[in-house]
């Protein structure tokens, strides 16, 4: 069983957000890169079934779609465990344009399971998974929070409206996950970064699929205006506020 | 690259100047050294912050599967050679690894007794056997090592030592007595390497012990200011048979092994206290950003933004002048392999060449974090004297670098003295150039500027102060001779002038470097011009003090003059500048410089 974990490089959280070009793109200046956190979280558990012999997990190999200057992101996901990986040489445009690449690399290569993060901490579109199988044409199971595979066959558990589902299914599959999925992102071993040096890269150039969206222009949210306090014993100033300043009443 | 630089001899700085490319800056870090600084980094936000407040309770075994844990992630083998089962990383990565480890309070120092002192005695001067026995089972924490030298009566003067050694009847053991005192992971350490004299020899010789030998006695712990979370305890020697393959290098080497493994402790506790530093500066601008008096923010206080500013000023250059040496050090020790054919002892020779660096490093790094981790205190105002905050621990923690590792005044003492003693071996020539600038005392004018611009007048100033450290040697051992090692406060004034001016050259070499690569930015150049300010005033302290203490009579008129016109900076606005560098921290919210 072959799993392909895919994943975003994505600003630290760290990162003040700072936009150029009419407020249509990201200013990248300075930016600390790094796995987008639902994905480590995704390989962590694919590591861990990998790890498992009972699972049937053969490999687990990593796909992301960016240019070389993500290649630090993809070497430490190297680092953390995974076997090998793939880049698909292109700028990811879009979700349908990230989800056709996707699809294109599952197709030539034959991968059981896919797993994509819920979001990525960037642009939140959580669209890539779902769009992913449609590619495909297989199932996709969105909000995983625990993958089990039980004599071969996976189980897999969503997070619903006030409880939880528990979904036998075959492969190939594409799970979207969530946290829970692993307790916490494997840390990389200095083996494993050692070994990263030796685990090949693969560069593919793009599909043709054409991007469906364009950014018009990105907007932070307006700053909280100070606040203001008022007395206890002064309702009337209260009320005037609310009436005259805020308007809301 | 590394292999193409040029590299100047320890103490060498004080007469010769180096240019930007000969210098290593972090900034220069590859991606598989941030990619183990992140490890170490995940591992403490993982395993070691969510633990403290148990460690510091006296949880032992907690702390100990702590150590083993970040074994198990390879940890504890940077610094070990891949044959003996670690990763044999470079002594900037080490010093890395150090740095960011640096801010896990306790964990930082159990982890750091067990690598440095715990472990690279038997890989530094271990036989084959040894090494196999022992070191490839440190490497992994399989086994957790701990370092015995101090005694009740044996600190500083660590030769002094009573512990005592004596070969059995019938040649197979040697049999320890003593008592060894300030053990750090004592209390769960499992293999010792402890310091003994041999009969009546008059230097000590080094073993090997199993903690668990018969008539090891562990004490219980110390109850201390800080570091509550590692075990520090007294461990007894009664009648302990080592077997004689566990004398550790030759009889009679132990007292040189101990001081190379300090001068290897020194220099990392430089790198050390850089990552608890950063931490402490972190908390410090978080609380001030989050903290409202008077309706705002305290970071918008010009008092605030003062305190903040110095606290980067400090480390940034601190830190120019570790990664400085650490990447001279690995230069000399690929020189040094081919001579030794041994890449232990080759890397310790390395090490113990740049004592005078080491020595410099572990005073201002000490120095540095605990004027850091007390302004993160004042920061923080009433909450910054409660528990519940990391800055209390921080200020707790950081007060035992200044005393071990050799104690700041020791370290003082070795910066001058040992730059002294290697220019007179011939290793630079420091006096002929004193001499000359103390001849031409009526005559001495300003460093000219070697070219046009902002750092060719840098390097200006930084000449000048340079001529003042050698005019106050040079005056000091005209009056003194060789009574000067007893001069101690005028040895310090000198070591703080060489302090302050290695640092300010390491910063200046670093920022220029950095210029080269990504262009001006002001906030760096505010760094520098705050520092050079500063430590020409420092600088013609420490020489006023010293010049009127060594009390060259007829000269001393001439030498204060000289004093005057040497450490002459341009006025710069520092609350400007000092503003402009908070108001980056401030902005970014954390240490991101």
């Amino acid at each position: 069983m072959k799993i392909l974990v895919c994943i975003s490089n994505v600003p630290d959280t760290t990162t003040k957000i700072k936009f150029t070009g009419d407020n249509k793109f990201l200013d990248t200046t300075g930016i600390q890169w790094v796995i987008n956190p639902w994905d480590e979280l995704s390989l962590t558990r694919a590591l861990e079934l990998k790890d498992d012999p009972k699972s049937g997990v053969k490999s687990v190999t990593v796909l992301h779609v960016g240019g070389a200057g993500s290649e630090p992101t993809i070497r430490k996901a190297l680092a953390i465990g995974a076997d090998d990986a793939v880049r698909v040489n292109a700028e990811p445009s879009d979700a349908y344009f990230v989800a056709g690449q996707i699809a294109e690399i599952v197709n030539r290569e034959k991968y059981d399971i896919i797993l994509c993060g819920i979001e990525s901490s960037d642009y939140n579109g959580s669209e890539v998974g779902g769009m992913t199988a449609e590619f495909l044409d297989i199932p996709s199971f969105s909000s995983v929070s625990a993958i089990m595979i039980e004599g071969g066959a996976p189980v897999l558990t969503r997070e619903i409206d006030g409880g939880k589902e528990i979904i036998a299914t075959e492969c190939p599959f594409v799970a979207v996950v969530q946290k829970g999925i692993a307790k916490e992102p494997r840390i990389a071993s200095m083996r494993g970064i050692m070994s990263a040096r030796s685990k090949q890269i693969r560069v593919f150039e793009p599909v043709q699929v054409e991007a469906l969206t364009e950014i018009d222009a990105f907007e932070k949210p307006q700053p909280r205006a100070a606040c203001k306090f008022v007395d206890p014993e002064n309702p009337a100033e209260l009320i005037d506020l609310l009436q005259n300043e805020a308007k809301v009443i | 690259m590394m292999e193409t630089r040029n590299i100047i001899k320890s103490g060498e700085f004080l007469v010769r100047e180096v240019e930007n490319k000969d210098i290593f800056i972090p900034e220069e870090f590859d991606e598989e050294q941030r990619m183990i600084a992140a490890t170490c980094s995940d591992f403490l936000e993982s395993e070691v912050f969510p633990n403290l407040q148990a460690v510091e309770k006296g949880d032992r075994e907690l702390m100990k599967s702590i150590l083993k844990k970040s074994g198990d992630l390879g940890m504890m083998g940077i610094s070990i050679p891949e044959e003996y089962g670690g990763f044999g990383q470079s002594f900037v990565t080490q010093m890395l690894v150090a740095e960011t480890t640096g801010a896990g309070y306790s964990f930082s120092v159990a982890y750091m007794a067990h690598c440095g002192i715990g472990t690279l005695p038997i890989m530094y001067y271990g036989n084959e056997d040894q090494r196999q026995r022992y070191v490839t089972r440190l490497a992994t924490g399989e086994l957790i090592g701990a370092y015995c030298l101090t005694e009740p009566g044996a600190g500083s003067d660590a030769n002094s030592g009573k512990t005592s050694a004596r070969l059995s009847d019938d040649g197979r053991h040697y049999i320890i007595n003593g008592q060894k005192m300030w053990i750090t992971n004592a209390g769960f350490a499992d293999t010792l390497v402890v310091f003994a004299k041999i009969d009546n020899d008059r230097v000590l010789s080094a073993f090997i012990i199993d903690a668990d030998s018969p008539g090891v006695v562990i004490g219980p712990d110390e109850h201390k200011m800080g570091i509550k979370g590692s075990s520090t305890a007294q461990i007894y020697f009664n009648d302990v048979m080592v077997p004689v393959e566990n004398l550790l290098g030759k009889r009679g080497e132990g007292f040189r092994i101990a001081l190379s493994i300090l001068h290897m402790g020194r220099i990392k506790l430089g790198a050390n206290v850089i990552g608890a530093a950063k931490k402490a500066i972190t908390d410090s601008v978080k609380y001030a950003n989050e903290r409202k008096q008077f309706g705002v923010q305290i970071s918008t206080f010009g008092a605030i933004k003062h305190k903040l500013a110095e606290q980067v000023i400090r480390l940034f250059a601190s830190e120019s002048a570790v990664y400085r040496v650490s990447s001279d050090i690995d230069i000399l020790m690929e020189k040094l392999k081919s001579e030794y054919g041994d890449k232990g002892r080759a890397s310790i020779e390395a090490i113990s060449h740049y004592a005078v660096e080491a020595a410099l490093l572990k005073v201002v790094g000490s120095e540095m974090l605990d004027y850091i981790a007390d302004e993160a205190v004042q920061i923080h105002g009433g909450m910054g004297y409660s528990s519940e905050m990391d800055v209390e621990r921080g200020y707790r923690d950081s007060r035992i670098n200044r005393i071990f590792e050799g104690t700041n005044e020791i370290n003082r003492l070795l910066v001058a003295d040992t730059a002294m003693k290697r220019a007179m071996k011939g290793d630079f020539d420091l006096f002929g150039e004193a001499e000359k600038l103390f001849a031409g005392l009526e005559s001495l004018t300003s460093e000219k500027p070697a070219g046009e611009g902002y750092f060719a007048e840098k390097y200006r100033y930084l000449k000048n102060f340079k001529k003042i450290i050698l005019l106050c040697m040079h005056a000091a051992t005209k009056q003194f001779g060789k009574n000067l090692v007893t001069e101690q406060e005028v040895m310090n004034n000198i070591t703080d002038m060489m302090m302050e001016a290695y640092l300010s050259e390491s910063l200046a070499l670093r920022i220029e470097k950095l210029e080269n690569r990504r262009g001006m930015v002001t906030e760096y150049r505010d760094i520098l011009d705050v520092n050079i300010y500063d430590t020409a005033g420092k600088i013609r302290k420490s020489a006023a003090d010293a010049v009127y203490s060594i009390d060259l009579k007829e000269s001393v008129p001439g030498l204060i003059k000289a004093v005057e016109l040497l450490s002459e900076v341009e006025g710069i606005n520092i609350k400007n500048s000092r503003r402009r560098i908070a108001d980056k921290l401030i902005a970014d919210n954390m240490y991101k410089f």
